[in-house]
């Protein structure tokens, strides 16, 4: 089994998160970037799996400038074989999607995260899937691979699912797929450096969405207080002030 | 012209969450000279197809086909393709949680439509279709342009006021004719948490974190949450600790929820934590801790022991109900 993992480079989750010129584009400067977090628990799983026999070779690729190739290194440090970089600027999902399409073809497993930390737009999996026209399970939890046939847990409302769907796959990862994010050891970064990272052309591809323009949250009012000893207070003001009781 | 609604049901009752989602189409539909077209799929019966129209749907189109059950991505993406293709749609709207994320990609790439999730609030314009939504976790809003005729979205919940527009809701039976081969997805297990409040749809949701000391603490809350008719949460902590069903856990790597009420007993507010509740209408902290960030992203707080204030409050939601 050939497994591909989609990567998303996104700010570090503590950057501070600033707009420049007019508010109209994100404010890159000294931003450190990783692996999406989701992205990072999807490959730890395929590397999981790969250890348990029965997968030969895990991709990573990214639609991305070159500044994402630390990104890949480091995706290839914690364990992928290769790496693909299509060499482009990610404009939307759509075209994310259609960009990563030409070298998804050959995989029998493709693992998304649910989204990306910095656009949150839970889009590209599911693109990937449909144009072409292959199987996806979303809000996938956990996944097993048994005598080379792939057991997908999903959420539902309410529970969870035990499911069998035929491959070629995209499983759109959640919570529970690993427990931690591996951490690439020393002679997994040593490696990395002798590993194959391609860089393709993008394909032609329009956007269908356009970032117009951004905007910091209105900050929030201060917390009302309510004394410990008349706590009775806090159901009134729910009831009262709040009306949501 | 219409605006496609994919509806949701739990048990054969629409969520909360689709008669939210119907409102905000009928105010969409208004701005652009439209009409709201639902799309239900699983076994609702027909009254209760017809409260879509206290919302403002005019028409109801209902799927009854066992073989949707087991949730086909792809499937379902057809379906939902045939309904916005028959009904003329230039919107589709689905909920940004579990089924929404796992359909709507899918049925934007056959409708050739632009597609933003998350959705919050009514569109900036119509003409041209810009909608608002959060980035970076929270930490930012963007205004984003549909380019296309077509447009999908997902909204997400709680960003709309549910308000009633009573219309007569005209209910069709809709056959999309999918195929078998379309169905590729088999259940070979369900397990399910039955008895409880639905988290992802609850309108109060009763939480305890560490400060709550161990699950043998639980009494109190779990009274309080059925006096209330909340959905029961964690912090990932306890969830880690096996002192509540990882099922609760919210945050950003749980559940995502956005009741109306989010009451935390003992949960500091970690930022992680914040990201999965922070789309609360109201979120209510009781820490000991004066310094705890909760407390920065709360509306109401008491700072105090959680063992405390849970008998007060009990008594107070009794009293509540006893002069209603």
């Amino acid at each position: 089994m050939k497994i591909l993992v989609l990567i998303s480079n996104v700010p570090d989750t503590t950057t501070k998160i600033r707009f420049t010129g007019d508010n109209k584009a994100f404010d890159a400067t000294g931003v450190q970037w990783i692996i999406n977090p989701w992205d990072e628990l999807a490959l730890t799983r395929a590397m999981e799996l790969k250890e348990a026999g029965g997968v030969e070779k895990i991709t990573v690729a990214n639609v991305g400038t070159k500044i994402t190739e630390p990104t890949l290194r480091k995706a290839l440090a914690v364990g992928a074989d290769d790496a693909i970089r299509i060499d482009a600027e990610p404009l939307d999902a759509y075209f994310v999607a259609t960009q990563l399409a030409q070298v998804a073809k050959d995989y029998d497993l493709i693992l998304a995260g649910i989204e990306a930390s910095d656009y949150n737009g839970a889009g590209v999996g599911g693109m990937l899937a449909e144009i072409l026209g292959i199987n996806s399970v979303s809000a996938v939890s956990g996944i097993d691979l048994e005598n080379g046939e792939l057991k997908i847990h999903r959420d539902i409302d309410g529970g969870s699912q035990l499911l069998s769907i035929p491959t070629p796959l995209i499983a759109i990862v959640q919570k529970g797929i690993a427990i931690d994010p591996r951490i690439p050891a020393m002679r997994g970064i040593m490696m990395a450096r002798k590993k194959p990272l391609n860089v393709v052309p993008p394909v032609d591809a329009e956007a269908r969405t356009e970032f117009l323009s951004y905007e910091l949250p209105a900050p929030k009012a201060a917390c009302k207080m309510v004394d410990e000893d008349n706590a009775k207070e806090l159901i009134r003001l729910l009831r009262e002030e709040a009306k949501v009781l | 012209m219409s605006i496609l609604v994919y509806t949701e049901n739990w048990a054969g009752k629409f969520k909360k969450l689709t008669y939210e989602i119907v409102s905000f189409a009928a105010a969409i539909a208004k701005e652009m000279g439209s009409s709201v077209t639902a799309l239900s799929i699983g076994h609702v019966a027909d009254d209760e197809l017809k409260t879509l129209g206290k919302y403002g749907a005019n028409k109801v189109l209902n799927v009854k086909d066992d073989r949707f059950e087991s949730l086909d991505n792809k499937a379902l993406a057809d379906a939902v393709t045939k309904a916005a293709e028959k009904e003329g749609s230039n919107v589709i709207i689905f909920a940004h949680n579990n089924e929404g994320k796992a359909i709507a990609p899918r049925v934007s790439v056959k409708l050739n439509a632009g597609m933003v999730s998350g959705v919050t609030g009514l569109p900036v314009s119509v003409d041209p279709f810009v909608v608002r939504k959060k980035v970076f976790t929270g930490k930012a809003f963007a205004n984003i342009q549909i380019k296309t005729d077509i447009r999908v979205i997902t909204f997400a919940q709680n960003s709309f006021e549910v308000v009633e527009n009573p219309t007569e809701a005209a209910i069709e039976v809709f056959d999309p004719q999918i195929g078998d081969e379309e169905f590729n997805t088999v259940i070979k297990d369900t397990h399910l948490i039955t008895g409880k409040v639905l988290l992802t749809d609850a309108e109060i949701v009763v939480s305890g974190g560490r400060g709550m000391k161990g699950p043998e603490n639980w009494g109190g809350l779990e009274e309080l949450g059925d006096l209330l008719g909340a959905g029961m949460a964690c912090s990932r902590p306890v969830s880690d600790e096996g002192w509540r069903p990882k099922e609760e856990h919210v945050g950003q790597t749980g559940k995502i929820i956005a009741p109306n009420v989010y009451m935390a007993f003992g949960i500091s507010g970690a930022i992680q934590h914040l990201g999965g509740v922070s789309s609360s209408k109201y979120i209510v902290a009781i820490n000991k801790d004066p310094e705890a960030p909760i407390f920065e992203a709360a509306d109401y707080g008491i700072i105090g022991d959680a063992f405390k204030v849970i008998p007060q409050l009990i008594e107070a939601v009794k009293e509540m109900k006893a002069n209603k």
